[in-house]
Protein backbone atom coordinates (compact mmCIF):
# COMPACT_ATOMS: atom_id res chain seq x y z
CA UNK A 1 0.00 0.00 0.00
CA UNK A 2 2.76 2.41 1.06
CA UNK A 3 4.80 1.60 -2.05
CA UNK A 4 1.83 2.15 -4.30
CA UNK A 5 1.17 5.51 -2.68
CA UNK A 6 4.80 6.54 -3.18
CA UNK A 7 4.68 5.38 -6.78
CA UNK A 8 1.47 7.31 -7.36
CA UNK A 9 2.80 10.54 -5.90
CA UNK A 10 6.21 10.12 -7.57
CA UNK A 11 4.72 10.71 -11.01
CA UNK A 12 4.54 14.42 -11.88
CA UNK A 13 1.59 13.85 -14.22
CA UNK A 14 -0.37 12.21 -11.39
CA UNK A 15 0.33 15.14 -9.12
CA UNK A 16 -0.71 17.56 -11.81
CA UNK A 17 -4.00 15.77 -12.45
CA UNK A 18 -4.62 15.51 -8.72
CA UNK A 19 -4.14 19.23 -8.17
CA UNK A 20 -6.41 20.05 -11.08
CA UNK A 21 -9.17 17.76 -9.75
CA UNK A 22 -8.77 19.24 -6.30
CA UNK A 23 -9.14 22.73 -7.72
CA UNK A 24 -12.24 21.64 -9.65
CA UNK A 25 -13.64 20.08 -6.51
CA UNK A 26 -13.16 23.28 -4.52
CA UNK A 27 -14.79 25.32 -7.27
CA UNK A 28 -17.71 22.92 -7.74
CA UNK A 29 -18.52 22.73 -4.05
CA UNK A 30 -17.90 26.27 -2.85
CA UNK A 31 -19.56 28.29 -5.64
CA UNK A 32 -22.90 26.55 -4.93
CA UNK A 33 -22.36 27.08 -1.21
CA UNK A 34 -22.05 30.85 -1.64
CA UNK A 35 -24.91 30.98 -4.15
CA UNK A 36 -27.08 28.85 -1.87
CA UNK A 37 -26.49 31.12 1.13
CA UNK A 38 -27.32 34.17 -0.97
CA UNK A 39 -30.58 32.53 -2.11
CA UNK A 40 -31.57 31.08 1.25
CA UNK A 41 -31.29 34.40 3.10
CA UNK A 42 -34.08 36.20 1.24
CA UNK A 43 -36.15 32.99 1.10
CA UNK A 44 -35.81 32.49 4.85
CA UNK A 45 -36.78 36.11 5.38
CA UNK A 46 -39.84 35.69 3.17
CA UNK A 47 -40.80 32.51 5.05
CA UNK A 48 -40.49 34.44 8.30
CA UNK A 49 -42.66 37.33 7.19
CA UNK A 50 -45.32 35.73 5.00
CA UNK A 51 -47.22 32.99 6.78
CA UNK A 52 -48.70 31.06 3.88
CA UNK A 53 -45.40 30.97 1.99
CA UNK A 54 -43.64 29.45 4.97
CA UNK A 55 -45.24 26.03 4.66
CA UNK A 56 -44.79 26.07 0.88
CA UNK A 57 -41.10 26.99 1.09
CA UNK A 58 -40.30 24.51 3.84
CA UNK A 59 -42.24 21.75 2.08
CA UNK A 60 -40.58 22.51 -1.24
CA UNK A 61 -37.16 22.51 0.40
CA UNK A 62 -37.92 19.14 1.97
CA UNK A 63 -38.85 17.62 -1.37
CA UNK A 64 -35.80 19.04 -3.19
CA UNK A 65 -33.56 17.65 -0.50
CA UNK A 66 -35.14 14.20 -0.83
CA UNK A 67 -34.32 13.81 -4.52
CA UNK A 68 -31.07 11.88 -5.00
CA UNK A 69 -28.20 13.89 -6.46
CA UNK A 70 -27.51 11.54 -9.36
CA UNK A 71 -31.10 11.95 -10.55
CA UNK A 72 -30.84 15.75 -10.39
CA UNK A 73 -27.53 15.77 -12.27
CA UNK A 74 -29.12 13.74 -15.07
CA UNK A 75 -32.44 15.60 -15.26
CA UNK A 76 -31.16 19.18 -15.17
CA UNK A 77 -29.81 19.23 -18.76
CA UNK A 78 -33.24 18.43 -20.21
CA UNK A 79 -34.96 20.92 -17.92
CA UNK A 80 -32.54 23.79 -18.52
CA UNK A 81 -31.16 22.93 -21.93
CA UNK A 82 -27.60 22.85 -20.64
CA UNK A 83 -24.99 20.60 -22.14
CA UNK A 84 -25.10 17.11 -20.68
CA UNK A 85 -21.51 17.00 -19.40
CA UNK A 86 -21.42 20.67 -18.41
CA UNK A 87 -20.26 21.29 -14.86
CA UNK A 88 -22.98 23.93 -14.69
CA UNK A 89 -25.43 21.09 -13.93
CA UNK A 90 -23.53 20.17 -10.81
CA UNK A 91 -23.24 23.81 -9.75
CA UNK A 92 -26.98 24.40 -10.16
CA UNK A 93 -27.93 21.11 -8.50
CA UNK A 94 -25.74 21.76 -5.47
CA UNK A 95 -27.03 25.34 -5.27
CA UNK A 96 -30.54 23.90 -5.05
CA UNK A 97 -29.49 21.49 -2.31
CA UNK A 98 -27.68 24.18 -0.35
CA UNK A 99 -30.67 26.50 -0.57
CA UNK A 100 -33.06 23.72 0.43
CA UNK A 101 -30.87 22.76 3.34
CA UNK A 102 -30.48 26.34 4.56
CA UNK A 103 -34.02 27.73 4.37
CA UNK A 104 -35.00 26.10 7.67
CA UNK A 105 -31.84 27.15 9.62
CA UNK A 106 -32.14 30.73 8.27
CA UNK A 107 -35.76 30.84 9.38
CA UNK A 108 -34.93 29.39 12.82
CA UNK A 109 -31.99 31.76 13.21
CA UNK A 110 -34.08 34.81 12.33
CA UNK A 111 -36.88 33.75 14.64
CA UNK A 112 -34.43 33.23 17.49
CA UNK A 113 -33.57 36.96 17.46
CA UNK A 114 -35.17 38.22 20.70
CA UNK A 115 -38.22 40.41 20.13
CA UNK A 116 -36.98 43.10 22.51
CA UNK A 117 -33.88 43.58 20.35
CA UNK A 118 -35.86 44.20 17.16
CA UNK A 119 -38.28 46.44 19.02
CA UNK A 120 -35.38 48.45 20.46
CA UNK A 121 -33.86 48.80 16.98
CA UNK A 122 -37.17 50.02 15.60
CA UNK A 123 -37.42 52.54 18.45
CA UNK A 124 -33.94 53.78 17.60
CA UNK A 125 -35.17 54.59 14.12
CA UNK A 126 -34.06 51.57 12.07
CA UNK A 127 -36.28 51.01 9.06
CA UNK A 128 -37.19 47.34 8.38
CA UNK A 129 -34.58 46.72 5.64
CA UNK A 130 -31.78 48.38 7.50
CA UNK A 131 -32.82 46.67 10.71
CA UNK A 132 -32.68 43.30 8.97
CA UNK A 133 -29.17 43.90 7.62
CA UNK A 134 -27.69 45.66 10.64
CA UNK A 135 -29.40 43.95 13.58
CA UNK A 136 -31.22 40.71 12.80
CA UNK A 137 -28.79 39.22 10.29
CA UNK A 138 -25.64 39.68 12.42
CA UNK A 139 -27.41 38.21 15.45
CA UNK A 140 -28.44 35.22 13.36
CA UNK A 141 -24.87 34.45 12.24
CA UNK A 142 -24.01 31.77 14.85
CA UNK A 143 -27.15 29.73 14.16
CA UNK A 144 -26.68 30.31 10.45
CA UNK A 145 -23.10 29.10 10.57
CA UNK A 146 -24.11 25.70 11.92
CA UNK A 147 -26.45 25.32 8.93
CA UNK A 148 -23.75 26.42 6.48
CA UNK A 149 -21.31 23.96 8.02
CA UNK A 150 -23.66 21.06 7.34
CA UNK A 151 -24.25 22.32 3.79
CA UNK A 152 -20.54 22.72 3.03
CA UNK A 153 -19.70 19.21 4.18
CA UNK A 154 -22.59 17.76 2.24
CA UNK A 155 -21.61 19.69 -0.92
CA UNK A 156 -18.01 18.58 -0.75
CA UNK A 157 -19.13 15.00 -0.39
CA UNK A 158 -21.74 15.25 -3.19
CA UNK A 159 -19.45 16.75 -5.85
CA UNK A 160 -17.79 13.36 -6.27
CA UNK A 161 -21.08 11.87 -7.47
CA UNK A 162 -20.86 14.31 -10.40
CA UNK A 163 -17.93 12.28 -11.72
CA UNK A 164 -20.44 9.60 -12.77
CA UNK A 165 -21.99 12.02 -15.25
CA UNK A 166 -18.62 13.25 -16.45
CA UNK A 167 -17.81 16.40 -14.48
CA UNK A 168 -14.47 16.88 -12.77
CA UNK A 169 -13.50 16.87 -9.14
CA UNK A 170 -12.01 14.26 -6.85
CA UNK A 171 -14.78 11.81 -7.79
CA UNK A 172 -12.73 11.01 -10.90
CA UNK A 173 -10.16 9.38 -8.63
CA UNK A 174 -12.77 6.91 -7.40
CA UNK A 175 -13.72 5.93 -10.93
CA UNK A 176 -10.12 5.54 -12.09
CA UNK A 177 -9.40 3.74 -8.84
CA UNK A 178 -12.26 1.33 -9.34
CA UNK A 179 -11.38 0.65 -12.96
CA UNK A 180 -7.60 0.24 -12.79
CA UNK A 181 -5.56 2.00 -10.11
CA UNK A 182 -6.77 1.05 -6.63
CA UNK A 183 -4.56 3.43 -4.73
CA UNK A 184 -6.45 6.45 -6.02
CA UNK A 185 -9.55 5.57 -3.98
CA UNK A 186 -7.97 6.15 -0.53
CA UNK A 187 -6.16 9.23 -1.89
CA UNK A 188 -9.51 10.64 -3.02
CA UNK A 189 -11.28 9.82 0.24
CA UNK A 190 -8.54 11.36 2.39
CA UNK A 191 -8.35 14.52 0.28
CA UNK A 192 -12.13 14.97 0.30
CA UNK A 193 -12.33 14.58 4.07
CA UNK A 194 -9.36 16.94 4.58
CA UNK A 195 -10.96 19.52 2.30
CA UNK A 196 -14.22 19.25 4.23
CA UNK A 197 -12.41 19.67 7.55
CA UNK A 198 -10.45 22.68 6.26
CA UNK A 199 -13.55 24.45 4.98
CA UNK A 200 -15.36 23.63 8.24
CA UNK A 201 -12.49 25.15 10.22
CA UNK A 202 -12.53 28.29 8.07
CA UNK A 203 -16.29 28.63 8.59
CA UNK A 204 -15.91 28.40 12.37
CA UNK A 205 -13.12 30.98 12.29
CA UNK A 206 -15.14 33.24 10.02
CA UNK A 207 -18.11 33.02 12.38
CA UNK A 208 -15.87 34.03 15.32
CA UNK A 209 -14.46 36.98 13.42
CA UNK A 210 -17.92 38.14 12.39
CA UNK A 211 -19.42 37.95 15.87
CA UNK A 212 -16.93 39.61 18.26
CA UNK A 213 -19.75 40.38 20.72
CA UNK A 214 -20.23 36.68 21.45
CA UNK A 215 -16.83 36.47 23.14
CA UNK A 216 -17.14 39.89 24.73
CA UNK A 217 -20.49 38.84 26.20
CA UNK A 218 -19.03 35.65 27.58
CA UNK A 219 -16.13 37.54 29.18
CA UNK A 220 -18.56 39.91 30.90
CA UNK A 221 -20.64 37.03 32.24
CA UNK A 222 -17.51 35.25 33.45
CA UNK A 223 -16.11 38.26 35.32
CA UNK B 1 -37.01 15.11 -25.49
CA UNK B 2 -39.96 14.79 -23.15
CA UNK B 3 -41.84 12.60 -25.60
CA UNK B 4 -38.80 10.29 -25.80
CA UNK B 5 -38.76 9.95 -22.05
CA UNK B 6 -42.51 9.37 -21.89
CA UNK B 7 -42.22 6.77 -24.65
CA UNK B 8 -39.51 4.94 -22.75
CA UNK B 9 -41.50 5.01 -19.54
CA UNK B 10 -44.69 3.82 -21.25
CA UNK B 11 -43.04 0.96 -23.10
CA UNK B 12 -44.09 -2.20 -21.19
CA UNK B 13 -40.98 -4.00 -22.44
CA UNK B 14 -38.87 -1.76 -20.23
CA UNK B 15 -40.82 -2.67 -17.11
CA UNK B 16 -40.69 -6.44 -17.10
CA UNK B 17 -37.94 -9.02 -17.19
CA UNK B 18 -34.69 -9.58 -15.32
CA UNK B 19 -33.37 -6.07 -15.96
CA UNK B 20 -36.74 -4.34 -16.03
CA UNK B 21 -37.89 -1.36 -14.00
CA UNK B 22 -40.03 -3.37 -11.61
CA UNK B 23 -37.28 -5.73 -10.60
CA UNK B 24 -34.66 -2.97 -10.27
CA UNK B 25 -37.00 -0.78 -8.24
CA UNK B 26 -37.70 -3.71 -5.94
CA UNK B 27 -33.95 -4.34 -5.51
CA UNK B 28 -33.38 -0.63 -4.90
CA UNK B 29 -36.03 -0.54 -2.21
CA UNK B 30 -34.84 -3.79 -0.65
CA UNK B 31 -31.24 -2.58 -0.35
CA UNK B 32 -32.31 0.71 1.22
CA UNK B 33 -34.72 -0.82 3.74
CA UNK B 34 -32.19 -3.49 4.63
CA UNK B 35 -29.38 -0.94 5.11
CA UNK B 36 -31.44 1.42 7.26
CA UNK B 37 -32.85 -1.42 9.38
CA UNK B 38 -29.42 -2.96 9.88
CA UNK B 39 -27.99 0.42 10.88
CA UNK B 40 -30.93 1.18 13.18
CA UNK B 41 -30.56 -2.17 14.93
CA UNK B 42 -27.23 -0.98 16.34
CA UNK B 43 -27.57 2.80 16.20
CA UNK B 44 -30.89 3.13 18.08
CA UNK B 45 -29.81 1.18 21.21
CA UNK B 46 -26.44 2.94 21.16
CA UNK B 47 -28.06 6.36 20.77
CA UNK B 48 -30.54 5.59 23.56
CA UNK B 49 -27.72 4.49 25.83
CA UNK B 50 -25.57 7.54 25.12
CA UNK B 51 -28.50 9.90 25.39
CA UNK B 52 -29.74 8.32 28.61
CA UNK B 53 -26.42 8.17 30.41
CA UNK B 54 -24.72 11.13 28.74
CA UNK B 55 -21.61 8.98 28.32
CA UNK B 56 -19.79 9.39 25.02
CA UNK B 57 -21.82 12.32 23.69
CA UNK B 58 -18.66 13.98 22.36
CA UNK B 59 -18.11 10.85 20.32
CA UNK B 60 -21.58 11.06 18.71
CA UNK B 61 -21.22 14.67 17.61
CA UNK B 62 -17.66 14.33 16.32
CA UNK B 63 -18.29 10.99 14.66
CA UNK B 64 -21.47 12.21 13.00
CA UNK B 65 -19.74 15.22 11.48
CA UNK B 66 -16.72 13.27 10.30
CA UNK B 67 -18.90 10.63 8.65
CA UNK B 68 -20.85 13.24 6.74
CA UNK B 69 -17.62 14.33 5.05
CA UNK B 70 -16.96 10.88 3.58
CA UNK B 71 -17.62 10.95 -0.17
CA UNK B 72 -20.26 8.32 -0.87
CA UNK B 73 -18.81 7.33 -4.24
CA UNK B 74 -15.41 6.82 -2.62
CA UNK B 75 -16.87 4.70 0.16
CA UNK B 76 -18.85 2.56 -2.27
CA UNK B 77 -15.97 1.97 -4.70
CA UNK B 78 -13.56 1.44 -1.81
CA UNK B 79 -15.66 -1.19 -0.08
CA UNK B 80 -16.56 -2.85 -3.40
CA UNK B 81 -12.89 -3.18 -4.31
CA UNK B 82 -11.88 -4.40 -0.87
CA UNK B 83 -14.56 -7.04 -0.41
CA UNK B 84 -16.01 -7.70 -3.87
CA UNK B 85 -19.58 -8.40 -4.76
CA UNK B 86 -22.69 -7.49 -2.87
CA UNK B 87 -20.75 -6.71 0.29
CA UNK B 88 -20.84 -3.17 -1.11
CA UNK B 89 -24.16 -3.15 0.74
CA UNK B 90 -22.02 -2.62 3.83
CA UNK B 91 -21.25 0.88 2.51
CA UNK B 92 -24.96 1.69 2.69
CA UNK B 93 -25.16 0.49 6.29
CA UNK B 94 -22.11 2.56 7.19
CA UNK B 95 -23.74 5.65 5.65
CA UNK B 96 -27.07 5.12 7.40
CA UNK B 97 -25.50 4.61 10.81
CA UNK B 98 -24.47 8.16 11.87
CA UNK B 99 -27.80 9.75 10.87
CA UNK B 100 -29.83 7.29 12.97
CA UNK B 101 -27.36 7.52 15.84
CA UNK B 102 -27.36 11.32 16.05
CA UNK B 103 -31.15 11.45 15.56
CA UNK B 104 -31.72 9.04 18.45
CA UNK B 105 -29.19 10.78 20.66
CA UNK B 106 -30.57 14.25 19.91
CA UNK B 107 -34.09 12.93 20.54
CA UNK B 108 -33.26 11.65 24.00
CA UNK B 109 -31.30 14.78 24.90
CA UNK B 110 -34.18 17.00 23.79
CA UNK B 111 -36.72 15.38 26.11
CA UNK B 112 -37.88 18.17 28.43
CA UNK B 113 -35.99 17.85 31.71
CA UNK B 114 -39.24 18.54 33.62
CA UNK B 115 -40.69 15.32 32.20
CA UNK B 116 -37.64 13.31 33.23
CA UNK B 117 -37.58 14.93 36.68
CA UNK B 118 -41.28 14.28 37.16
CA UNK B 119 -40.73 10.63 36.24
CA UNK B 120 -37.92 10.47 38.78
CA UNK B 121 -40.15 12.09 41.40
CA UNK B 122 -42.83 9.51 40.72
CA UNK B 123 -40.34 6.83 41.62
CA UNK B 124 -39.63 5.45 38.16
CA UNK B 125 -36.43 3.49 37.87
CA UNK B 126 -33.80 4.46 35.33
CA UNK B 127 -35.00 1.70 33.02
CA UNK B 128 -38.66 2.76 33.30
CA UNK B 129 -37.73 6.36 32.56
CA UNK B 130 -35.88 5.31 29.44
CA UNK B 131 -38.69 3.15 28.03
CA UNK B 132 -41.75 5.03 29.23
CA UNK B 133 -40.65 8.66 29.13
CA UNK B 134 -37.51 9.24 27.12
CA UNK B 135 -38.13 6.88 24.21
CA UNK B 136 -41.72 8.02 23.40
CA UNK B 137 -40.68 11.67 23.64
CA UNK B 138 -37.60 11.07 21.51
CA UNK B 139 -39.49 9.35 18.69
CA UNK B 140 -40.01 12.48 16.55
CA UNK B 141 -36.31 13.25 16.30
CA UNK B 142 -35.41 9.57 16.15
CA UNK B 143 -37.63 9.10 13.11
CA UNK B 144 -36.15 12.29 11.68
CA UNK B 145 -32.79 10.57 11.89
CA UNK B 146 -34.22 7.49 10.16
CA UNK B 147 -35.62 9.66 7.36
CA UNK B 148 -32.27 11.39 6.94
CA UNK B 149 -30.56 8.03 6.80
CA UNK B 150 -33.08 6.73 4.27
CA UNK B 151 -32.69 9.63 1.87
CA UNK B 152 -28.94 9.35 2.01
CA UNK B 153 -29.07 5.61 1.42
CA UNK B 154 -31.56 6.10 -1.45
CA UNK B 155 -29.12 8.49 -3.14
CA UNK B 156 -26.16 6.23 -2.52
CA UNK B 157 -27.91 3.13 -3.82
CA UNK B 158 -28.39 4.96 -7.12
CA UNK B 159 -24.65 5.64 -7.15
CA UNK B 160 -23.78 2.11 -6.02
CA UNK B 161 -25.05 0.72 -9.31
CA UNK B 162 -21.69 1.86 -10.65
CA UNK B 163 -19.98 -1.03 -8.84
CA UNK B 164 -22.62 -3.48 -10.07
CA UNK B 165 -24.98 -3.62 -7.11
CA UNK B 166 -28.08 -3.30 -9.31
CA UNK B 167 -31.12 -1.20 -8.58
CA UNK B 168 -32.56 1.70 -10.54
CA UNK B 169 -29.14 3.32 -10.85
CA UNK B 170 -28.14 0.46 -13.10
CA UNK B 171 -30.71 1.50 -15.72
CA UNK B 172 -29.26 5.00 -15.57
CA UNK B 173 -25.63 3.96 -15.93
CA UNK B 174 -26.51 1.45 -18.63
CA UNK B 175 -28.31 4.23 -20.49
CA UNK B 176 -25.19 6.33 -20.28
CA UNK B 177 -22.97 3.53 -21.56
CA UNK B 178 -25.15 2.91 -24.61
CA UNK B 179 -25.80 6.64 -25.12
CA UNK B 180 -29.56 6.52 -24.56
CA UNK B 181 -30.55 9.74 -22.83
CA UNK B 182 -34.23 8.76 -22.69
CA UNK B 183 -33.35 5.73 -20.58
CA UNK B 184 -31.07 7.77 -18.31
CA UNK B 185 -33.70 10.45 -17.73
CA UNK B 186 -36.45 7.87 -17.16
CA UNK B 187 -34.29 6.09 -14.61
CA UNK B 188 -33.52 9.43 -12.94
CA UNK B 189 -37.22 10.24 -12.71
CA UNK B 190 -37.97 6.83 -11.21
CA UNK B 191 -35.12 7.19 -8.69
CA UNK B 192 -36.43 10.59 -7.62
CA UNK B 193 -40.01 9.30 -7.41
CA UNK B 194 -39.07 6.28 -5.32
CA UNK B 195 -37.07 8.47 -2.92
CA UNK B 196 -39.94 10.91 -2.45
CA UNK B 197 -42.49 8.11 -1.97
CA UNK B 198 -40.37 6.31 0.60
CA UNK B 199 -39.83 9.58 2.48
CA UNK B 200 -43.58 10.14 2.50
CA UNK B 201 -44.11 6.61 3.78
CA UNK B 202 -41.67 7.27 6.60
CA UNK B 203 -43.44 10.53 7.41
CA UNK B 204 -46.66 8.52 7.70
CA UNK B 205 -44.91 5.95 9.89
CA UNK B 206 -43.65 8.75 12.15
CA UNK B 207 -47.20 10.01 12.50
CA UNK B 208 -48.35 6.52 13.47
CA UNK B 209 -45.53 5.86 15.91
CA UNK B 210 -45.33 9.11 17.82
CA UNK B 211 -47.85 9.01 20.68
CA UNK B 212 -50.72 11.51 20.31
CA UNK B 213 -49.83 13.08 23.64
CA UNK B 214 -46.36 14.04 22.48
CA UNK B 215 -47.67 15.55 19.23
CA UNK B 216 -50.37 17.50 21.07
CA UNK B 217 -47.98 18.87 23.69
CA UNK B 218 -45.58 20.01 20.99
CA UNK B 219 -48.42 21.68 19.07
CA UNK B 220 -49.91 23.39 22.12
CA UNK B 221 -46.76 24.75 23.68
CA UNK B 222 -44.98 25.34 20.39
CA UNK B 223 -42.17 23.43 22.03
CA UNK B 224 -39.83 22.36 19.34
CA UNK B 225 -36.58 20.97 20.63
CA UNK B 226 -34.71 24.11 19.75
CA UNK B 227 -31.15 24.87 20.66
CA UNK B 228 -30.21 21.27 20.81
CA UNK B 229 -31.02 20.72 17.18
CA UNK B 230 -27.61 22.15 16.34
CA UNK B 231 -26.19 18.74 16.93
CA UNK B 232 -27.69 17.53 13.72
Amino acid sequence: MMEELLRYFASPSNREVLLEQLGQHVYLSLVPLVAGVLLALPLGRIAQRIGWLRAALLGGAGIVYTIPSLAVFVLLPSLLGTDFTSSLNVVIALTLYTTALLVRPVLDALEAVPAHVTVAATAMGYRPHRRFLAVELPLAIPALTSGVRVASVSNISLVSVGALVGTGGLGRLFMVGFERDLVQIPVGIVLTVLLALLVDLLLVLGCRLLTPWERAGRAVIAS
Amino acid sequence: MITDIAAWLLDPANWTGEEGVLRQAWLHLLYCVFAVCAAALVAVPLGLYIGHTGRGSVFVVGFGNAMRALPTLGLVTGIAVLFRGSVALAALVVLAFPAVLSGTYAGVRAVPSQAVDAAKGMGMTSKQRLWQVELPNALTLLMGGVRNAMLQVMATTAVAAYVGLGGLGQLLIEGQTIGRYDQMASAAILIALLAVLVDLALAGLTWLLVPRGVTLTAANTGARPRGRRKQR
